[in-house]
């Protein structure tokens, strides 16, 4: 193979970029709309959605798809943010939904209730139970975690606990297709924006010290394993919201919830989409969910197909669709004699 | 001197599997003076620091601090008393803004408590206070270098930020892990002063280093360790005159004869 030795690629950041970097982006629409024109085009797309959709299937397809986009977002945060590869979105999904399932059915909560309490009732138990394996790190942390939810399963399927083996049945659903749809992007989008938010802010900075530098976290007189446990708080929050949500579109809650598809696909999307980007994993979930449904079409050949997709993916774009999409928006290309 | 010492080394021995790293080392730290730590490569300088700051854990002996025993407790709850140390490998947060490697410290509950952060304001807050403690530590505030992402800077700025992560914390004992290492002289003269002003300011030192002459300069005591040992503790003048000392650092012709010192 022939190297070029003359000449390299440079990239060099957009003028536009650089105006709107601070204060001056307030100047004029041009600026105003470069920044805000991606953001807004998410929203609105996410918004547009449902209204788009042919008919009530693809629609609860959407549904599904932000629930896994929920989780993504909460694995990103974990790993990319705090360094920690938690494997374990089916356990904050599981215990989101058997919590919201039993607030429902035991209780007679309604769904507007039991949905904010399994939120964090379900984040405290999971950071709870999380504790002990929390000064684990790398992949020590990532395979006790993958532990979790297939410890729960097998502990509900044995003792005969929350229905056993049937799972729960008889949950209340949301009031209509529309408020269950709008429900679930509505917090997706909120969660996206105010994570986002959050890792930018102080607190945000001692979580990513924690990730890339935990000795001078400790030498600055922080708990590390305080810190890690509001970080899974806050994701485990995210799992089990969509737990919660999950059952009560379901209308039926079992073990199935600890399925380990709610933890490697949000992995999976986060990869497709550009982990360390949080708009990235969701990205991620809008493409390989439905291509999973459609996928349904070719049988048992399904899985084949999807893994190809996938390899496909990670060969040819490995850092992630966001991570190229915002090098193309922010910086130019061209080549220079060396 | 009759006063409590702040900080109380006793018998401290550290074993890695079977290597000795410290045998027996006592020594007192007083309230407001520096004492450096020397030794030869490989003599358990560090491992003393990582022992008093908690990052392992002695297998025997007692460290107490102000009269409170501090043996084996975690390191940010020693930090959180006061006693922070800056790392000789430098560890500062490579992606972020120099400025912003000063956040993470304030977010501390000692700085809220000592009041190196002053809260209220949602707005920068404590950007500001990182970049008066940069400006103290020899970043000029108006130039660009405070704004700097980390990973840029050479290694004296980074020395600078190692020593202005314990400032944050309002500290009453530092300890520097050879601050001096790998700087250019003029570096090293530049930092002397902040280093005397410390002092002035009524914080503690322990100064491990290689350079002595600098170390000489500002230290009142100095400690010699050899082979996880403590061979003399005194002044500068006490230090150079000892045989022991030479035969540890330029070596002995005659190994049995370092081996009876050691």
């Amino acid at each position: 193979m022939k190297v070029n030795t003359e000449r390299r690629r440079e990239r060099i950041d957009r003028g536009i970029k650089i105006r709107t970097d601070g204060i001056y982006a307030m100047m004029s629409w041009r600026e105003l709309c470069y920044l805000s024109a991606p953001r807004l085009v998410l929203i609105a797309g996410m918004l547009i959605l449902p209204l788009v959709m042919p008919g009530m299937y693809w629609q609860r397809v959407i549904t599904i798809t932000c629930i896994y986009a929920l989780l993504a977002l909460s694995f990103d945060f974990l790993a990319h943010f705090v360094g920690l590869v938690c494997l374990g979105g089916a356990f904050f999904v599981g215990i989101g939904g058997y919590m919201a399932a039993i607030l429902n059915t035991s209780f007679g909560l309604p769904p507007l209730l039991t949905i904010p309490l399994a939120t964090v009732i379900g984040a405290g138990v999971c950071t709870l139970l999380l504790l002990p394996c929390l000064p684990l790190r790398g992949v020590y942390f990532a395979i006790v975690s993958l532990m979790y939810p297939l410890f729960a399963a097998r502990v509900i399927e044995a003792f005969d606990i929350f229905g056993g083996t049937d799972g729960i049945l008889g949950i209340d659903s949301f009031s209509n297709q529309w408020v269950e749809q709008y429900f679930v992007i509505g917090v997706t989008l909120l969660f996206l924006f105010g994570i986002r938010r959050l890792v930018n802010m102080d607190i945000g900075l001692v979580f990513r010290g924690v990730k890339d530098n935990d000795q001078a976290i400790k030498a600055s007189g922080m708990d590390i394993t305080r810190i890690k446990a509001m970080a899974v708080f806050i994701a485990s929050a995210m799992g089990c919201l969509s737990g919660a949500c999950l059952v009560h579109i379901y209308m039926w809650s079992g073990i199935s919830q600890f399925a380990l598809d709610f933890s490697i696909l949000p992995i999976a999307a986060t990869v497709i989409g550009g982990g360390g980007t949080l708009v990235g994993p969701i990205i991620g979930c809008l493409i390989l969910v439905p291509i999973s449904e459609l996928l349904r079409d070719f049988g048992t050949l399904r899985i084949v197909f999807y893994s190809i997709i996938l390899v496909g993916f990670i060969v040819f774009r490995s850092e992630g669709i966001m991570v190229y999409g915002q090098r193309k928006y922010h910086q130019f290309e061209r080549w220079r004699k060396v | 001197m009759t006063e409590e010492p702040i900080l109380k080394v006793q018998e401290v021995t550290k074993t890695f599997g079977g290597i000795i790293a410290l045998n027996r080392v006592s020594f007192d730290v007083h309230e407001g003076e520096i004492l450096g730590i020397i030794g030869p490569n490989g003599s358990g300088k560090t491992t003393v620091v990582n022992c008093i700051t908690g990052f392992i854990k002695a297998s025997s002996g007692r460290i107490f601090y102000r009269g409170k025993d501090i043996t084996g407790k975690a390191p940010h709850k020693i930090a959180d008393m006061g006693v922070t140390r800056t790392f000789q490998v430098m560890r500062p947060f490579y992606t972020l803004p120099a400025y912003k490697n000063l956040v993470i410290p304030l977010f501390s509950p000692r700085a809220k408590r000592t009041g190196g952060w002053r809260g209220g304001g949602k707005l920068g807050d404590r950007n500001t206070v990182s970049i008066d403690i940069l400006e103290e530590i020899g970043f000029e505030r108006d130039s660009f270098v405070p704004y700097k992402i980390t990973s840029a800077l050479p290694t004296g700025y980074l020395k600078r930020l190692e020593l202005a992560r314990c400032l944050a914390l309002k500290p009453d004992l530092i300890i520097c892990d050879e601050i001096f290492s790998g700087l250019s002289m003029s570096e090293i003269a530049s930092m002397v002063p902040l280093i005397e002003r410390l002092q002035m300011d009524g914080i503690t030192l322990i100064m491990i280093e290689h350079r002595l002459r600098e170390l000489f300069r500002v230290a009142n005591r100095i400690m010699v360790l050899n082979f996880g040992e403590k061979l003399i503790e005194g002044t500068s003048e006490e230090i150079m005159a000892d045989e022991r000392v030479k035969e540890a650092y330029f070596g002995s012709e005659n190994v049995e004869e370092v081996m009876d010192h050691a």
